[in-house]
Order: structure tokens, then C-alpha cells, then sequence
């Protein structure tokens, strides 16, 4: 019987090792998953780069492990907001490295890998600081942006329900990255409030099949 | 913007109902972060306009009402919101190909500057003391059908933020439309700044003083005339 419901926490992400490709979802504290981000933080693993929107609020979740010194590089849209104290000390003294990428092309690049398609032309960011030595092509004269795929060894997402298929609904806006990220890594492992039968959750309003989660959590 | 009665120009929410005039029924509309979240409040009676935020929301709503805020239903600020009647939520993927896809009629921006030629620079100043960000304005600059910029018309320091030229780092090239500031309402047409409404309490001259690129007079120009909104 297939059963992707781990029922301690510490052995979501237990098997992340060193220097490994983290994607995780949330917009703001919306949708972030913050049990898995706080149990990775109990890991030995380090190197650890972080795809994200943002890069943290407050001392909990993503802030935390941040602040854990585990994490060397954030790849996000938007490290700076009010409470983002931790990143910003930690970029302002060298201690961390930042990829900023458009917010557009960010999830592009998570839904390109997540596809197998290897890369795609944008207009975003065409002309400016963040385009720089990227390559260029005109379709119908208009210039574009080569971006590449962008894929995750493990994707933590938060979701609302789940089956132990790994089926996943979610929860008003706090979907934002959740089922893209879902698709763009080796392993997925998904924070839920909810679990319930097969079949309980309308096939017709599935969001992402349980194809791309490996791991589901309830969370505690 | 300066959010202080200000003797000369509109205050802000002023500025946020003379844009709302413009946004016609129907309009899908993505209102940037900070002042142009106001323009919702000043849709007139009657106009159906759906709201967009990036983070995965069409027919976004007001605020709620204190005690019925839920941390999941956000807006592109990260503040509480609702969601109206035959609103949806989808993943920021496909709130992005919205986006770039052309599918946003009107996306209402702040700005540093804004050049002659509708280049815009709302993403980073030169301060290299705090780490950059991007969110979705780059997204939003070469994807939606129509940018209106939303801003004062000088800097805190008297500077002017109409230029020939922005000094600082574009977000997109050629894009702006329209800019509404507190002191006029001017359309980029041609490379050309063209005012197309202006306060009574200023001269032309007087504007032109405080604009860092030549002005047009439109030949349809009118008074800036908003409702006294405190």
C-alpha cells in the first residue's frame, strides 16, 4: 500500500545532505513551511541553498534557519520586508550570498524545471541590471532574456489536505509557489493541516497529484 | 507619497481617485504595493473592475474587518485582504503568465523616476547599504497592457522624478503610460511628457520647474479638480 504520510517530522528531511538545492514555497509567511524548514534546521546538513520568494520574517521558519548559519546562498525575488532583519545582517556582512531573479521569471524557472525544459526566452528584466551578461535573442523584434530551469534537490511546500497519495489542495493565496515548487525537485515533501481517505478530495479540484510529493506531514 | 495635507497638490488619496476615474468596467487591474493599493478604495459606484495580485488572486477584495484577518489570504504587500464573489486563486506561475502574457489590463505602479520615453526605475536606488529586491515589478513593467505610475511629483529633497533620463536602474524601457502625480496628470506619448491636467494652484511654468524633462501642454488639457478627500 502506498503511504506517504511520515509521521515525524525529523524524518521528513532527514536524508538532506550537505550543499543541497532547497526550494521553498511562500509568499510572506503565507504558505511557508515552516515545521520543515525548522526540522531541517535540527539537521547536520549545511551549504544549503535556498530558493524562495522571500528570505524570511521574524526569528521562525525560513528566518530561522537562516539564522542557523546553515544556509549560504538564497535565490528569491525579494529578500527585504518588514521583520527581514536576519538576511539583511547576515548579506551585509558577507556572510551570505543573494540571486535575485524577477518574481515572474522565478517561478517560471521552477515551473521550466519541473517540465523538463531546460530554459526560456523572457522580455522580464530585458535591458536591465538583472540581465547582465545573459543571453539575448530577438523573436519578431522584440528582444528576450534566456533564463535557465531551475531545479531543487528537495521542495518543501505547505498545503491544506492531503491523501497518502500525496494528493494536495491548498489554501487560499498561501498556493503561490506550492504546486510549482511541488514539480521542480527530486524530492517533495509536503506540510499539511489536514489528512483524509482516498477519494475524500474531489478529483476535479486536485491541485497537484500526488505524482510530485513524495513525503506528507501533518502538522502538529 | 507625502501623506501630509500638502497647500499646493492632492494628497494621496486624491491622486488614488483621479486614477480609479481612469480604470474603465471590466478593466483587470494589479495595483503595486504601497499607495496604488488606495486606488481600490475609489472605484466608482456601480464599476466592476477585477483586482490581480501576483500572489495568486483574481477579484481580490478590501480589507477585512479587524478580528476576521486570515494569514492566508494576502495581498502583494503581504496585508490581509478578502476575496469578492466568483474570485479565484491560482499558483504564481500561472498568476505570472497573466502577467507577462498580456492579460493584465492595468497595473498601477510607484516609481523613483520616470524618463521622456516612458522608462521607468522603481526597483533599486543606489544605496548598496541594504540587499536589492525585485518582487514582480519587472514582470509587471513588460507585461501588462497599460502602466500608470503613481507618485510624487518631486523627491522629499525638492528633486524632480520626471526626467529625460532615469538615474537610476531601470525596471522596464519605454513602458509608462501615464503618470499621476500630486501636482498633474501626464501621458508619455512620442518621448514626449504631455500634460494632460494639472492643479489650479500652479502655473505651467511652475510645473515645468519642477520637472527634470520638457512639458507638453495637451490640447485637451483641463483642471485638476478632485473631490476633497481628508
Amino acid at each position: 500500500m502506498i503511504n506517504k504520510v511520515i509521521n515525524f517530522v525529523e524524518d521528513t528531511v532527514s536524508d538532506v545532505q550537505d550543499g543541497a538545492v532547497i526550494l521553498a514555497s511562500g509568499f510572506g509567511n503565507a504558505g511557508a513551511p515552516n515545521c520543515l524548514l525548522e526540522a531541517l534546521m535540527e539537521t547536520n546538513a549545511k551549504y544549503l541553498t535556498i530558493v524562495a520568494n522571500n528570505a524570511g520574517e521574524g526569528d521562525y521558519g525560513l528566518a530561522a534557519l537562516i539564522s542557523s548559519g546553515k544556509v549560504s546562498k538564497v535565490i528569491c525575488s525579494y529578500p527585504i520586508s518588514s521583520g527581514s532583519t536576519i538576511f539583511q545582517k547576515l548579506y551585509n556582512t558577507k556572510k551570505i550570498d543573494l540571486e535575485l531573479v524577477p518574481q515572474g521569471t522565478l517561478s517560471e524557472r521552477l515551473r521550466a524545471a519541473g517540465a523538463g525544459i531546460g530554459g526560456f526566452y523572457t522580455r522580464t528584466s530585458v535591458g536591465s541590471l538583472l540581465a547582465t551578461n545573459k543571453e539575448k535573442r530577438q523573436f519578431n523584434n522584440i528582444e528576450y532574456v534566456l533564463e535557465y530551469g531551475l531545479k531543487g534537490d528537495f521542495a518543501l511546500i505547505c498545503g491544506k489536505t492531503a491523501d497518502r497519495w500525496g494528493n494536495i489542495i491548498y489554501n487560499r493565496s498561501a498556493r503561490n509557489f506550492g504546486p510549482i515548487m511541488a514539480t521542480a525537485a527530486t524530492t517533495t515533501i509536503a506540510q499539511v493541516e489536514q489528512i483524509v481517505k482516498l477519494g475524500e478530495i474531489d478529483p476535479e479540484f486536485i491541485v497537484t497529484p500526488g505524482i510530485y510529493v513524495d513525503k506528507v506531514y501533518l502538522k502538529k | 507619497m507625502n501623506s501630509q495635507k500638502n497647500q499646493m497638490g492632492l494628497n494621496r488619496r486624491q491622486v488614488a481617485w483621479r486614477i480609479a476615474q481612469e480604470i474603465s468596467e471590466g478593466s483587470y487591474v494589479n495595483l503595486g504595493i504601497g499607495s496604488p493599493e488606495l486606488v481600490a478604495n475609489y472605484i466608482p459606484e456601480g464599476r466592476e473592475i477585477i483586482f490581480h495580485s501576483e500572489n495568486g488572486i483574481l477579484g481580490m477584495g478590501p480589507a477585512p474587518r479587524p478580528g476576521e484577518e486570515n494569514g492566508n489570504l494576502i495581498n502583494a504587500g503581504k496585508k490581509p485582504v478578502t476575496l469578492l464573489e466568483g474570485g479565484s486563486y491560482f499558483h504564481h506561475t500561472d498568476s505570472f503568465a497573466m502577467i507577462r502574457g498580456g492579460h493584465i489590463d492595468i497595473c498601477v505602479l510607484g516609481a523613483y523616476q520616470v524618463a521622456q520615453n516612458g522608462d521607468l526605475a522603481n526597483w533599486a536606488t543606489l544605496d548598496t547599504s541594504k540587499p536589492p529586491g525585485v518582487g514582480g515589478a519587472m514582470d509587471l513593467s513588460v507585461g501588462a497592457k497599460k502602466i500608470f505610475v503613481m507618485m510624487d511629483h518631486l523627491t522629499k529633497d525638492n528633486e524632480p522624478k520626471l526626467m529625460k533620463t532615469c538615474s537610476y536602474p531601470e525596471t522596464g524601457f519605454g513602458v509608462v503610460k501615464t503618470v499621476f502625480t500630486d501636482l498633474a496628470v501626464i501621458d508619455i506619448f512620442d518621448s514626449k511628457f504631455i500634460v494632460r491636467e494639472m492643479v489650479e494652484t500652479l502655473s505651467f511654468t511652475q510645473l515645468q520647474s519642477k520637472t527634470g524633462a520638457q512639458l507638453t501642454l495637451s490640447d485637451n488639457f483641463k483642471t485638476l479638480t478632485p473631490p476633497n478627500l481628508d
